[in-house]
């Protein structure tokens, strides 16, 4: 079913992709094959492929029971959450906070999840910021 | 002789004081990220890709830390492999088969050490292989235009799959998802922007290192995440390891063993679509063919049955290289992360990297040199330390992980955006793996899309639009011939290997 599932996302991804392709302008430096072609075979090949796993699919794969899949929800939601307050909180904080959740979900205690979270973010910045030079966002602490 | 007057000069410029501290560096967390289960080299590879970018390493210096992490992987897969019997890394599992017995038998010292010296060997040999061969392939790949190198990034996406795969529908799902994401960007034919929807962020394409990360190094976490408290298996302890030397006499025992699995490794890894698993999968049973073919010995801790898969499956690593470098085509995961590394450096291997930048290419060769022998000095004395390195849990290494991803790709933009995009490629990644899609086309597709395309494009601008053109060549027909053969010969063989490789690792259950 799974696969059956992901046939069908498939296809409209194709769908989408072809007419996307469809939709490239048009340019005064066009060559023989033009700038669609290639992308629209490439649409026709993932469209032959999704309809190969609705009609021959694969036996499921073991999904995770739904709180576990809540896990990993959340678990990316802290990612996504990451990526767009790094900017305004800067590293040390974000990472602190991120780190430290994730070391807790992963089975840590909470208190060793604070410590590993603090420790990772003064860690990496400690490494990657003073020795190694690299740029790191900075944070309202100005570090 | 030439190979070795070239072989000079990339010594020269590889043997610097500082390229050899990188390379120090280099094998240590290489085999480190080895032995560490859940981080393969490819993992460990593209975590550092971005890192090295953005602290501004030269490309020799960036090409000597990541082949000796590539290296270094393939050392360090075998320590889990040995002390847990649980492999490092998916080519470290037939090392599981003996060398976890012996490790009961009250061994491991000896199967670490002659696993790190097979390993060297393996290795050593295979380098010596790649120099010699891939300036041979060169020649060939000088006859190549446009419409022979569309054939040949076919063969690529067709055999990646490997012999054992079982489903191709997957395989080319996968490769068609990588061209897909490639093409998005300014047409570099025309200049139009091509499925950017007006988003500036899209306006050059998206970075492979954020795919590449995303999808190997933080989907890892998602699926730690899955597993966690199910089947925990740091709780059995570490076998104490006992003394840091293989006697020579049982090294000078397998010696054969050596010379038959680093032909055999480096072949698999030469071959498109083989790669190192299959390399230690055929050196192994090769052997065990050979010297034990009523089984008395092997799967019980015969120490030929450590050194084979160990030689196996570095000399493939070795051989692997060869595509990658002469036809710019990878035949592994690995090596396209390698690959993506060359990349990112404004280096396109093929043909011409030999040359026009034949310091690069002398110079990665001896920085392999460099980096083997690195290996095998840390590896025998230090073998304590890395087998520690296990202990750290999975609480304290997962999130190290997402986090170094997260500084990695932020470094190379600055940009939240790039960070939300491999977020994405990470649950995508995750997603893949519970399907069973791989993941390897999809970066080969990202890293090759354009310059198929492009090839496309010129062969017919030359036919002047005719398809025909394609298959106009005795070379190209011959290069559709092998692509079709390497995408059917799985439908027909597939089932069988991969059932004859879990056969054989059901035994390690069954002689546990």
């Amino acid at each position: 079913m799974s696969d059956r599932i992901m046939g069908g996302i498939g296809l409209a991804l194709a769908a989408f992709y072809i007419w996307a392709a469809t939709i490239i302008p048009e340019s005064f430096m066009a060559d023989v094959v033009g700038p669609a072609t290639f992308p629209i075979i490439i649409g026709v090949i993932i469209a032959i492929c999704s309809v190969w796993f609705i009609l021959r699919p694969d036996p499921d794969p073991v999904w995770p029971s739904l709180n576990r899949l809540a896990e990993i929800g959340f678990a990316i939601a802290v990612c996504l959450l990451y990526a767009i307050l790094l900017p305004k909180l800067g590293f040390l904080i974000c990472t602190a906070l991120a780190a430290g959740y994730m070391s807790w979900r992963l089975g840590g205690t909470p208190v060793g999840a604070v410590l590993t979270g603090i420790g990772l973010s003064v860690g990496i910045w400690v490494v990657f910021k003073l020795v190694l030079g690299l740029s790191l966002a900075v944070g309202p602490l100005g570090i | 002789m030439e190979f070795l007057s070239s072989l000079g000069v990339g010594f020269d410029a590889a043997l610097t004081f500082s390229n050899l501290g990188i390379a120090l560096i280099g094998a240590f967390l290489g085999t480190m990220m080895g032995a560490l289960p859940g981080l393969g080299p490819a993992n460990g590879v593209a975590i550092l890709i971005p890192i090295a970018f953005s602290i501004g390493l030269g490309p020799l210096p960036s090409l000597i830390l990541m082949t000796s992490v590539y290296y270094g992987a393939m050392y360090g897969g075998r320590i889990s492999s040995i002390l847990l019997n649980i492999p490092g890394d998916e080519p470290a599992m037939m090392t599981c088969l003996d060398g976890y017995p012996m490790a009961r038998k009250g061994m491991a010292g000896e199967a670490l050490s002659l696993s790190g010296i097979a390993s060297f060997i393996g290795a050593i040999f295979a380098t010596i292989g790649l120099a010699l061969l891939a300036p041979q392939l060169v020649k060939i790949a000088l006859l190549f235009g446009p419409a022979e190198y569309f054939a040949l990034f076919t063969i690529a996406f067709a055999t990646l799959g490997g012999i054992s795969s079982t489903n191709q529908a997957k395989a080319a799902f996968a490769a068609a998802v990588g061209l897909a994401i490639a093409m998005i960007g300014v047409d570099t034919q025309t200049g139009v922007q091509r499925f950017t929807f007006g988003e500036v962020h899209l306006f050059d394409g998206i970075d492979f290192l954020i795919a590449i990360v995303g999808l190997f190094a933080l989907s890892e976490v998602f699926i730690f995440l899955e597993h966690r408290g199910s089947g925990d298996h740091k709780e059995q302890g570490i076998t104490s390891i006992g003394r840091v030397l293989a006697p020579w006499s049982m090294i000078r025992s397998c010696i054969p063993t050596f010379g038959r699995s680093t032909v055999i490794g480096f072949l698999a890894g030469v071959l498109p679509g083989a790669g190192a698993s299959l390399g230690s999968f055929l050196s192994y049973s090769v052997e065990k063919q050979i010297v034990d073919p009523t089984g008395k010995t092997f799967g019980k801790g015969d120490p030929r049955g450590v050194a084979a898969p160990e030689v196996g499956n570095n000399a493939a690593a070795g051989g692997a290289l060869v595509p990658m470098l002469a036809l710019g085509v990878p035949g592994s995961g690995t090596t396209a992360v390698l690959l993506a590394v060359l990349l990112s450096l404004n280096i396109t291997p093929g043909p011409l990297l030999f040359s026009q930048n034949p310091d690069v290419v002398w110079g990665l060769i001896a920085a392999l040199f460099i980096a083997n022998v690195m290996l095998l000095i840390l590896n025998i004395p230090l073998v304590g330390l890395f087998s520690r390195v296990l202990l750290v849990p999975v609480h304290i290494l997962m999130p190290l992980v997402a986090m170094v991803s997260f500084v990695g790709i932020y470094g190379i933009s600055g940009s939240s955006f790039d960070l939300i995009l491999m977020v994405i490629f990470g649950v995508v990644g995750w997603l893949f793996r519970k399907l069973d899609i791989p993941l390897v086309p999809v970066i080969l597709g990202i890293l090759l899309g354009n310059e198929m395309e492009v090839n496309l494009r010129r062969a017919m601008t030359l036919s002047d639009g005719d398809w025909l053109t394609l298959v106009g060549s005795p070379l190209s027909i011959t290069l559709w011939a092998l692509a079709i053969i390497g995408f059917v010969a799985p439908m027909i063989f597939g089932r069988k290997v991969k059932r004859a490789i879990a056969e054989e690792s059901d035994e390690i259950a069954v002689g546990d």
